[in-house]
């Protein structure tokens, strides 16, 4: 033990009604150290990192801090023990400067001296690389700036232990390297990291130690570079990749030759330029490009979400007018959205009318669906997509987000689609279920089912879909099919003439 | 089998604190005069067999209350805000009310019929002027019927010309007090089948699914094809409703329209029950029966006052302070404290079994 012991975990148990979301967990974070935390959804790491932060209060278990036995009661507490996070969804004021968000909420009462905290954010911002202006509102700058801005204010409350929940999952591949720069930074200024992600690839670019758990278990702490990426796997799903390997093979490149469902021409929004797209019955295409390229405002046109303002719609063969979601809905297009807890889920109702919700709406205001009716599908679905819920009636806002997100797949598969399309249906979501969505994806496009699948994991894409449309800028730039189909071509036509 | 006990322990969850409030006011008056709630038979100016009581007086007395209530709980659970000017709103109605009545050479029922359709669809114009502001507009409940709050009274002294008329009628008479041969009070049984048309609305439409997933998450529900503005005006269009009945009740328990205080502050009073009733003010999942058992507990409390010979000057202060306590027993943080504590006792009380 040459390194420093930071933060000690011994024996942590919590429970939940009806759940035991811990039991018995160690962890170590040693002082320099970005120790990346895994598990699939409902392993328990969240639930470690609430404890950790103050949010919830541990069962049993002891927390140290620098070999000092420690109680966290509050965030507050967190904070003074040296405990900062920054989570997924940044929590600072968009509506403020920079600045005002480094020092709100902290030392300065109701006299701040506005000079001199810029000054200090400045200063901080420089240090630490962050291309930031201290008198900027943090609502101007990009969402990865505002979160480097959240770890400067970690960093200037002398933070010793810094979490990161899923920092990079709505961040591209630049913003990353730079996220990725300054947790480095960090390291070497002692600060102890513990980083919490889904993507594999990240945990073995920037990460010393992994410690993965499993079902509220401790499964083991293991140095990244003794922990081949397979196993990692392995040991988070608790079984061999057999069923990954599978899923490999029965991949739909074949194209799809069946009659055209959905065609639109010159369909914009106004969101989005003008554009042409179709899909065939039984087809799985996708729509790639960087964040902000326009793929989902060009789906969210297809469905109607955003106003649409031009374009001429054919769905199987006949014109259609898709002005409102209740339209697209009619013609048989489901719509699972990219922000599932705005846009998707409805958290204080049940699993089952979370589920039922489409169909009623559908079904119209005076054809409501019965009790027992909506609680044979309920439960139907419950099964099929082995959603894990205590009940029907158990709220949707306290399942975690693998089993959130099936209950929306749910909903649209109750209506029967003829055409669903998926954005981003596996962000921020554990590799099982990762997997169980493509698996069903491609089966839904055997039984006829056509679909739109958007990603940002371009492996996830190449695995279901048979025809990509690269999108840059607001713009369709290239179709790749076939052959094509590789992730070097894709990564080309993102890129554009600059790659060659 | 296991559902049903989980449904069972949330719906009573949210109607916890109201039914204790109930309870203990009724132990309260138990104690203080065991007679309180006794009923007895008398005969009325009519010559009806009529029931009577402080309980019939604390049922009756919240009939206008509770009706508002249920329309207030939708427009709540939609918006996330409240109409504010339900009274106003409700002197309109029943200005309206009067005013058809008078056109008349005689008051028959036929006359009754017409001048309730008329005061009712006036009311849901009114509610539709302040649901296209909210719906439309985007504009805070609160700020939108501030506006029909601030000008309702005016409006409703116009449509009488400035009078007060009164209406002498037996039809009318029997609305506000007793029909002949049912020794109920005629409002109550009234507070009882709009009730039961709610409940119906509820059963025959997806209402209330709808309203909860409006009021929950707006952006979501739009995305499922939830027509968000309609559902938003129709909840003050049902709340217009309420607000007509609740008006002709108040008219006709005295007789004459009174513009100036017909219904004057229940607005606040309609909102408290919803509150005590456990519903969120901030809109979402809501219970109907919540609402209008707050209804109760406010006019028990207002009787039990005025019985224990509290000047009316005096009422709302002691008042206040029962409401203070109930809101605070029903916030978040005091729940989660309690449940903590029943946890803890739950955990020794194991631990001495197994010692």
């Amino acid at each position: 033990m040459q390194e420093e012991c930071l933060l000690k975990l011994r024996g942590i148990g919590k429970r939940f009604p009806g759940v035991r979301a811990l039991h018995n967990v160690d962890f170590t974070l040693r002082k320099g150290e970005i120790h990346a935390l895994m598990g699939e959804n409902g392993a328990g790491k969240s639930t470690l990192i609430k404890i950790l932060t103050g949010v919830y209060q541990m069962d049993e278990g002891s927390v140290e801090v620098d070999g000092k036995a420690v109680n966290i009661h509050s965030p507050q507490d967190a904070q003074n023990n040296g405990i900062s996070t920054v989570y997924q969804e940044i929590t600072l004021c968009p509506n403020l400067t920079v600045a005002e968000n480094m020092f709100i909420g902290r030392e300065g009462g109701a006299w701040v001296n506005q000079k001199e905290y810029r000054k200090r954010a400045d200063e901080q911002l420089q240090n630490l690389n962050i291309p930031a202006r201290s008198s900027q509102q943090l609502g101007s700058c990009s969402l990865a700036v505002q979160q480097m801005v959240a770890i400067a204010r970690a960093v200037d409350m002398q933070c010793k232990v810094l979490i990161l929940d899923e920092p990079t999952s709505s961040l591209d591949d630049k913003e990353v390297n730079m996220l990725f720069s300054l947790m480095r930074d960090l390291k070497k200024k002692g600060v102890g990291i513990i980083f919490v992600t889904h993507f594999l690839e990240q945990v073995y670019e920037v990460s010393d130690r992994i410690t993965v758990l499993r079902n509220g278990q401790l499964v083991g702490e293991y140095p990244t570079s003794e922990l081949p990426q397979v196993q990692l796997v392995a040991k988070m799903m608790g079984k061999t990749l057999d069923e990954l390997s599978a899923l490999e093979d029965t991949g739909s490149r074949v194209e799809a030759t069946g009659e055209v469902f959905y065609k639109a021409e010159g369909l914009s929004s106004e969101e989005t330029n003008p554009f042409d797209f179709s899909i065939r019955k039984g087809e799985v295409n996708g729509l790639t490009g960087l964040l902000g390229s326009g793929r989902s405002e060009s789906v969210r046109a297809i469905f109607g979400a955003d106003k649409v303002t031009a374009g001429k719609v054919n769905i199987n063969g006949k014109e259609a007018k898709i002005s409102k979601p209740i339209d697209a809905m009619k013609n048989g297009i489901g719509y699972l959205a990219e922000d599932r807890k705005r846009d998707g889920i409805i958290a204080d109702l049940s699993v089952r009318e979370n589920i039922i919700l489409a169909l009623q709406v559908m079904n119209g205001f005076f054809k409501p669906i019965s009790r027992s009716e909506s609680e044979a599908f309920a439960d139907e679905y419950i099964k099929a997509l082995k959603i894990k819920t205590a009940s029907t009636e158990t709220p949707v806002g306290s399942l975690s987000g693998g089993n959130q997100q099936k209950v929306i797949l749910a909903r649209w598969l109750l209506t029967h689609p003829d055409y669903l399309i998926l954005d981003e249906p596996t962000r921020g979501i554990d590799v099982g279920t990762k997997l169980e969505i493509q698996k069903l994806v491609l089966q839904l496009a055997k039984d006829g089912v056509s679909v739109t699948f958007i990603s940002s994991e371009v492996e996830e894409m190449l695995r279901t879909c048979s025809r990509l449309i690269v999108m840059r800028d607001r713009h369709i730039v290239g179709e790749l099919k076939g052959n094509d189909l590789n992730q070097a071509q894709v990564m080309k036509t993102i890129a554009g003439g600059e790659a060659e | 089998m296991k559902d049903k006990t989980v449904n069972l322990k949330g719906g009573l969850g949210q109607l916890t604190i109201p039914i204790i409030a109930v309870a203990l006011l009724v132990i309260f008056n138990l104690i203080r005069d065991p007679g309180f709630f006794s009923i007895s038979i008398t005969h009325n100016n009519y010559g009806n067999a009529v029931l009577a009581g402080n309980l019939i007086s604390i049922i009756n007395g919240a009939s206008e209350l509770a009706i508002l209530a249920i329309g207030m709980t939708l427009v709540t659970a939609a918006t996330k805000g409240q109409d504010i000017s339900v009274g106003a709103a409700a002197a309109i109605a029943g200005s309206v009310f009067v005013k058809v009545l008078k056109s008349g050479a005689e008051i028959s029922g036929g006359t009754v019929i017409l001048a309730f359709i008329c005061s009712c669809c006036v009311a849901m114009i009114f509610g539709a002027f302040n649901g296209t502001l909210v719906a439309v507009f985007n504009i805070q409940p609160m700020i939108a019927t501030l506006i029909l709050y601030t000008c309702g009274r005016s409006i409703a002294y116009w449509i009488n010309g400035g009078a007060t008329p009164t209406v002498t009628s037996p039809i009318i008479n029997a609305i506000g007090s007793f029909a002949p041969g049912i020794p109920i009070p005629m409002p109550v049984i009234i507070v009882i089948i709009v009730t039961i048309l709610f409940k119906l609305l509820f059963h025959f439409t997806s209402l209330e699914l709808l309203t909860q997933s409006v009021g929950i998450n707006q952006s979501a529900a739009r995305l499922n094809g939830i027509n968000t503005t309609f559902i938003k005006l129709l909840s003050f269009i049902l709340l217009g409703v309420c607000v007509s009945v609740a008006g002709i009740i108040g008219v006709s328990r005295l007789g004459l329209i009174n513009h100036e205080t017909l219904l004057l502050d229940v607005e606040m009073d309609a909102i408290l029950a919803v509150a005590i009733g456990g519903n969120s003010l901030g809109g979402g999942k809501f219970k109907i029966s919540g609402s209008i058992i707050g209804a109760y507990v406010i006019q028990m409390l207002t009787i039990t006052l005025y019985a224990m010979k509290v000047s009316s000057t005096d009422v709302k202060a002691y008042k206040a302070i029962v409401i203070v306590l109930l809101v605070v027993i029903g916030s978040p943080v005091v729940k989660e404290r309690f449940a903590k504590l029943m946890k803890q006792r739950k955990k020794l009380a194991k631990g001495g079994e197994a010692a």
